[in-house]
């Protein structure tokens, strides 16, 4: 009598994400049916129509790897995560939300309240003189009505749940998640709580631009400046994260012409990110005068933006303070 | 109270939803809600961002159409900088949509929506997939539409960088052009392919879904139709374009409301919020809020490839406008008020974007050396629309004189569909549940059937961030009429 | 430095009432500002308690991470001091530190925190009493400010 291998059964979610994730994985393209030869995706809003009752009834540890994507921001998205946390022998935290909060936790940046005034009041085209917002709770002709609660801070995944192992990136390259997923099939993993998939080195080690050694000696703005082509984007005066954060990506963004904006995250042992990206543009400014060195680091617009563009729920501080 | 039946997740779309059916106590449906529980907040953490930054973080509001938002966040910043393309860079804007095009349709038709009709609405949840696509059309075919989608993603990984999340477009233009002959060549090779694609694909819609009496009958049932508003991109001869152009309306008997260049959006467009959704409903500001209404005089619209189509008046390149002429001559005229027919709408975009894009990629601008410009004007205000695959995409930004974002404004291809989304599913849900009858699996699919028709891209919609407030009180007598409203402020 | 220890211990001991005394971090290099703050101790000069020192090689050791850690970690105030431009003992370290700390404070000030709580000053080996008035004024300028409490500000 032949003995068939159980298929591993996989899952693959989404909370305060773009769907972005969800296409990145198909990115490997034939190197799907590998994955279908061995492993049934068990739960997938975006692609299969089951629901979060089928999940309720699983034994603990029924799953065998779940991929969660998007950033914690609701109470839904937060006990969605527990669910899965629970009903999951191996977490993984997959893209930039899930690791570091990713671009929604630029909302950090402002309070809950201002946001709900901005959208449900000042955007030029609503119309709402009746100053409606929408409910936790409401019942509509006798029909009782919820939402989810929002948070006033965007969090990571880890914060909410125990994540066995994370894959960067918004989104995650073919080469990283492949990776990835080769050493989930092969066991060829390292110790939980690491990165898989990605590199240890700064997006530097695969950028094509020379490095000529030369210090900074004016900032410039993207679309403001033509770079040639040739030379290292932050020598030539556009901030490029690169230098802070972590390869595997192939550094795509740099072959396109554009400046690294750290979607990998931080390197390995970093705490904050967008604070080693100070030290590293502060290190490379050229002057010994004071006033000129305030002057050109002053070039430098947006720093909680555009340093943290990806990792503000990772940062240090986590959130803007509310005035008043 | 009586029952409900709740519908969480609703599945095969973008983003977050659920449905609430609430029944009569004879088991036929009362009332039924669609909300959205999810929103983020980008039109209000856009505010402090240098403006170029926005299409590289506006794109984050959806990973399956980045480009759409990228693209209005590019030409939302030209309009800031009030720069004008040169025609390479206007014409790689356009190549870079339509193939993005071709991808995001071919995704929906295989492996969102279509599966409905491929598989059959009652066949098991398990097939009900890409999965049971591929098994039902052949590995052939199944192959062809992996190569599809993996060239897609080959030409927006050559032109935009990235694969997900393109960063090539800037205020100006883009910033890379193809200047290479080896990706020029490869681009006219995939392409040309495209169109053959998109001819194949019309193929299975004609042999599984329009030869099959059964879904033609659902398609033209009552419960799926919807007879409200229509918008769409227009081009100076009123043919439908996905990039660039004016803004047209027609109402219900299928004659032209507005027409609208972007500047003027907020004169015709207005969002409303309702306490049971966090996602806002847009409706014709010059109408004024009816209510989820439809027949003449509603002010509700929709802004889906079917709407496009109902909108304009035809395609802009032959082997579309064959298969636009063929669908209405079919489906009895214009405008066509069947949700369901927007699969075959978009299996006509699918035709158009592969010969646009092969057009484009054979146009003797698109590889030159001008594909973009340096914007020198001081930065104050510009608005962007696009028409995103989902539905007419505006990006409306204000910046302070150095172009840091002071102010934004986002109205969303799906957002325009939400109260087209909530009366489609209740009216779906009235005709498939009734009295008496136990409610099936396969039913309840079939009340979902309603918005992947809509290819809904709630990412996109719950872009802007609410929280919890104040309260309406309508008070209504028992046949409806509001007699008092009382709102704490 | 035990001295300005035993004098922050000794501050917090007797602070009367409960009033908010403020807890600043300040990293002093070696060479030039922590000798300056030894010689407003032997100087016998009276100044506010209320800096808790970290000595550094050069202030261009200082990783905004620290500043950071700092803040998030209850802190209520930073102070980093170091060499005159031209005087570092690693020639321009403390440019470094001239060239983040800009970039730091406009980092500082979209996160909310006010501009008064971090503050940067050279202070060379022989200015004690330059010393006492920087400790001086960094602590008043926090204590108007109030406390930071930046734990509240995450679990909002």
């Amino acid at each position: 009598m032949e003995s068939t291998k159980e298929k591993l059964k996989l899952a693959f979610y989404w909370a305060a994400s773009c769907g972005g994730c969800e296409i990145s994985l198909l990115e490997i393209g034939e190197r799907i049916l590998k994955v279908v030869e061995v492993a049934d995706l068990v739960f997938c809003p975006c692609l299969v129509d089951t629901k979060y009752k089928d999940i309720e009834v699983m034994p603990d540890g029924a799953l065998d790897v779940t991929f969660i994507n998007g950033a914690i921001r609701s109470s839904e998205n937060e006990h969605v995560a527990k669910l899965l946390r629970k009903k999951s022998k191996v977490l993984i935290s997959y893209g930039s939300c899930a690791c570091d909060g990713g671009i929604p936790s630029l909302a950090n940046l402002f309070t809950l309240k201002d946001i709900k005034q901005h959208a449900y009041h000042e955007t030029d085209s609503t119309d709402n003189p009746q100053r409606v917002e929408p409910r936790v709770k409401h019942t509509e002709n006798g029909y009782e009505l919820v939402l989810p609660e929002l948070w006033n801070t965007v969090r990571k995944l880890n914060d909410i749940v125990r994540v066995d192992y994370y894959i960067p990136g918004c989104a995650p390259a073919a080469e990283t998640t492949w990776n990835a997923i080769e050493q989930l099939l092969t066991g060829a993993l390292p110790p939980l709580g690491n990165v898989i998939g990605a590199g240890k080195k700064a997006v530097c080690e695969e950028c094509p631009y020379t490095k000529k050694d030369e210090r900074i000696t004016e900032f410039h703005r993207p679309h403001l400046f033509r770079a040639d082509g040739e030379q290292c984007l932050l020598e030539q005066g556009l901030v490029c994260l690169g230098a802070a954060t972590r390869s595997g990506c192939g550094a795509q963004c740099l072959q396109c012409g554009m400046p690294c904006r750290g979607c990998y995250g931080a390197l390995p042992d970093v705490e904050d990110m967008g604070a080693k990206m100070i030290s590293a543009i502060g290190s490379l400014v050229a002057s010994n005068d004071e006033e000129e060195v305030k002057a050109v680091m002053g070039q430098i617009e947006d720093p909680a933006g555009t340093l943290y563009r990806f990792t503000l729920a990772n940062s240090l501080l986590v959130r803007r303070k509310s005035d008043g | 109270m009586g029952n409900r039946v709740t519908i969480d997740p609703i599945t095969r779309l973008e983003g977050h939803g659920k449905i609430e059916i609430f029944l009569k106590d004879d088991g036929s449906v009362d009332n039924v809600f669609f909300q959205v529980p999810e929103l983020r907040g980008f039109e209000k953490f856009a505010e402090g961002r240098p403006v170029e930054e926005l299409p590289r973080i506006t794109s984050r509001i959806c990973g399956v159409c980045p480009e759409a938002h990228s693209t209005a966040s590019a030409k939302a910043c030209d309009a800031v900088y009030g720069v004008t393309l040169p025609p390479t860079a206007a014409k790689l804007r356009e190549l870079q949509y339509s193939v993005f095009y071709v991808g995001d349709h071919t995704t929906h038709f295989y492996a969102l929506g279509g599966p409905d009709f491929v598989m059959g609405p009652d066949a098991p949840p398990a097939l009900r997939n890409i999965i049971g696509v591929i098994g039902k059309v052949g590995l052939e075919l199944g192959r062809e539409v992996i190569r599809t989608r993996m060239e897609a993603h080959e030409i927006a990984g050559m032109l935009g960088g990235k694969r997900v999340h393109p960063v090539n477009l800037i205020p100006g233009g883009m910033s890379k052009g193809l200047v290479k002959p080896d990706e020029h060549k490869r681009v006219l090779e995939i392409t040309e392919r495209f169109v053959e694609f998109a001819k194949h694909t019309m193929k299975i819609f004609n042999d599984i879904v329009l030869a099959n009496k059964d879904y033609v009958d659902l398609i033209l049932s009552d419960p799926y139709q919807l007879a409200i508003n229509n918008m769409g991109l227009v081009d100076a001869n009123n043919k439908v374009n996905f990039y660039d152009g004016k803004v047209r309306v027609t109402g219900v008997d299928g004659k032209e409301l507005f027409k609208y260049s972007p500047n003027e959006y907020l004169n015709f467009v207005a969002e409303r919020v309702e306490p049971w959704s966090y996602l806002k409903f847009p409706y014709l500001k010059q109408i004024g809020w009816k209510g989820f209404v439809e027949g003449p005089g509603t002010s509700v619209y929709r802004a889906t490839p079917l709407s496009r189509l109902n909108a304009s008046d035809g395609m802009a390149t032959p082997l579309a406008q064959a298969e636009y002429e063929r669908m209405y001559s079919t489906l009895g005229g214009k405008p066509v008020n069947s949700t369901l027919a927007t699969h075959w709408a978009r299996c006509v975009e699918i035709m158009y974007a592969a010969e646009r894009a092969y057009e484009l990629a054979r146009d003797t601008d698109i590889t030159g050396p001008d594909y973009r410009v340096i914007p020198t004007a001081t930065p104050k205000e510009g608005i962007g629309i696009v028409e995103a695959p989902r539905g007419t995409l505006t990006h409306h930004y204000v910046t302070d004189e150095k172009g840091i974002v002071v102010r934004a404004n986002l109205i969303v291809g799906t957002t325009n569909n939400n109260a087209p989304i909530c009366m489609s599913i209740k009216k779906a849900a009235q005709g498939v549940i009734k009295a008496g009858k136990d409610i099936t699996e396969p039913m309840l699919n079939k009340v979902e059937m309603a918005f992947r028709a809509y290819d809904p891209c709630f990412g996109c919609a719950t872009h802007s961030l609410p929280g919890q407030m104040p309260l309406v009180v309508n008070l209504r007598n028992a046949d409806g009429t509001l007699i008092r409203s009382l709102s704490r402020l | 430095m035990s001295e300005t220890v035993t004098q922050a211990h000794a501050a917090k001991e007797t602070c009367p009432g409960g009033a908010f005394e403020p807890r600043i971090i300040g990293f002093l290099c070696w060479w030039c500002s922590y000798t300056g703050a030894d010689l407003a101790g032997t100087s016998r000069i009276k100044y506010s308690p209320n800096v808790e020192v970290i000595r550094v090689m050069c202030s261009g050791r200082v990783d905004p991470t620290f500043v950071l850690h700092a803040l998030a970690g209850g802190a209520d105030g930073v102070l980093i001091a170091g060499c005159h431009p031209g005087d570092c003992h690693y020639i321009n370290g403390n440019m470094k530190t001239a060239a983040r700390f800009p970039l730091l404070m406009k980092l500082l000030k979209q996160y909310g925190i006010e501009e008064a709580r971090v503050q940067m000053e050279w202070v060379s080996a022989s200015e004690g009493e330059k010393f006492a008035q920087v400790v001086d004024k960094i602590t008043e300028d926090v204590r108007k400010l109030g406390p930071l409490n930046w734990n509240s500000v995450v679990s909002e």
